[in-house]
């Protein structure tokens, strides 16, 4: 079996069935909080919160950041070593893809810490 | 890594089939929504935040730029959603033959851009 360091799970099918699950646990995300909008024309502060700040929606915004970081990270990492590769971006590749790697891990890692902020304070 | 290894293909000389550009359009809405989040995340921490916080966001959401990024985000949430959940029934291979492929991506490509528009006309 082939490992590599960098990918999410050292396992290419594991990281393709997470990628996979995380896919569905994010799409019917996005559905439920666009049907919110849509369905919620005059919105005010008290509702956003109200819809936002009920337990449900914190537990299921919280499995969304974290399915979002691991979908990412698998998705960007993808993208990484398809295109930062000697062939493409020359002898520097390793030390690129290494400073890519580590932009895209430092987004994630905020995004998930400033997304419970901002959910569970509510 | 060896750097002198034979490259076979010349991908870039490629014409591109229907397939590989739907394809290569969910690589860059994927990339969009991986920077877009921040703009979602502060959009809304700013909403929730109090009274003033959110009737600040609705002001910033009055502009057209605004506007712009909000419906290109949707756009591109719109399409990586339905580009993926396509390649989800590749992967269960509902449609993966060459022919049934383009005729999928066909169908896709006409669900997400009447989607799009019609994100635009909610936006606006
Ligand atoms: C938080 C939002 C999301 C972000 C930032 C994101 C980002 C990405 C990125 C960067 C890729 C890599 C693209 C590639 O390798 O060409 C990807 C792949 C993928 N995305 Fe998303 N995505 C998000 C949400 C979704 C949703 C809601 C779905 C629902 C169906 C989805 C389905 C997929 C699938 C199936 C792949 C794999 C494509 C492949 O293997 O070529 N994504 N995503």
């Amino acid at each position: 079996m082939v490992t590599n360091v960098t990918s999410f799970s050292r396992s290419g099918l594991s990281d393709f069935l997470l990628q996979r699950v995380t896919a569905v646990v994010l799409a019917l995300y996005a559905l439920c909080i666009i049907g919110f909008f849509l369905v919620t024309p005059d919105l005010s502060h008290a509702k956003l919160v109200g819809y936002f700040g009920s337990t449900s929606m914190q537990l299921f915004s919280l499995l969304a950041v974290l399915s979002t970081a691991a979908h990412a990270w698998i998705g960007m990492w993808t993208i990484g070593t398809d295109y930062l590769r000697p062939a493409h971006v020359g002898s520097s590749a390793t030390l690129l893809r290494f400073v890519y790697f580590a932009l895209v891990v430092i987004a994630l890692f905020v995004y998930v810490v400033w997304a419970v902020r901002i959910f569970w304070s509510l | 890594m060896k750097t002198d290894r034979p490259v076979n293909l010349a991908l870039y000389t490629i014409h591109f089939p229907v397939t590989a550009v739907a394809s290569i359009t969910h690589r860059i809405t994927g990339v969009i929504l991986m920077v877009g989040i921040g703009f979602g995340l502060w959009l809304l921490d700013l909403a929730l935040s109090s009274e003033a916080g959110y009737l600040r966001a609705s002001e910033v959401m009055q502009g057209g730029l605004a506007k712009f990024i909000l419906w290109g985000l949707l756009a591109s949430v719109i399409y990586h959603v339905c580009a993926g959940l396509k390649h989800l029934l590749l992967d269960m291979h509902i449609a993966d033959s060459l022919e049934g492929g383009r005729i999928a991506t066909w169908a896709m490509l006409v669900i997400s851009a009447v989607l799009v528009v019609l994100a635009g006309v909610w936006v606006w």
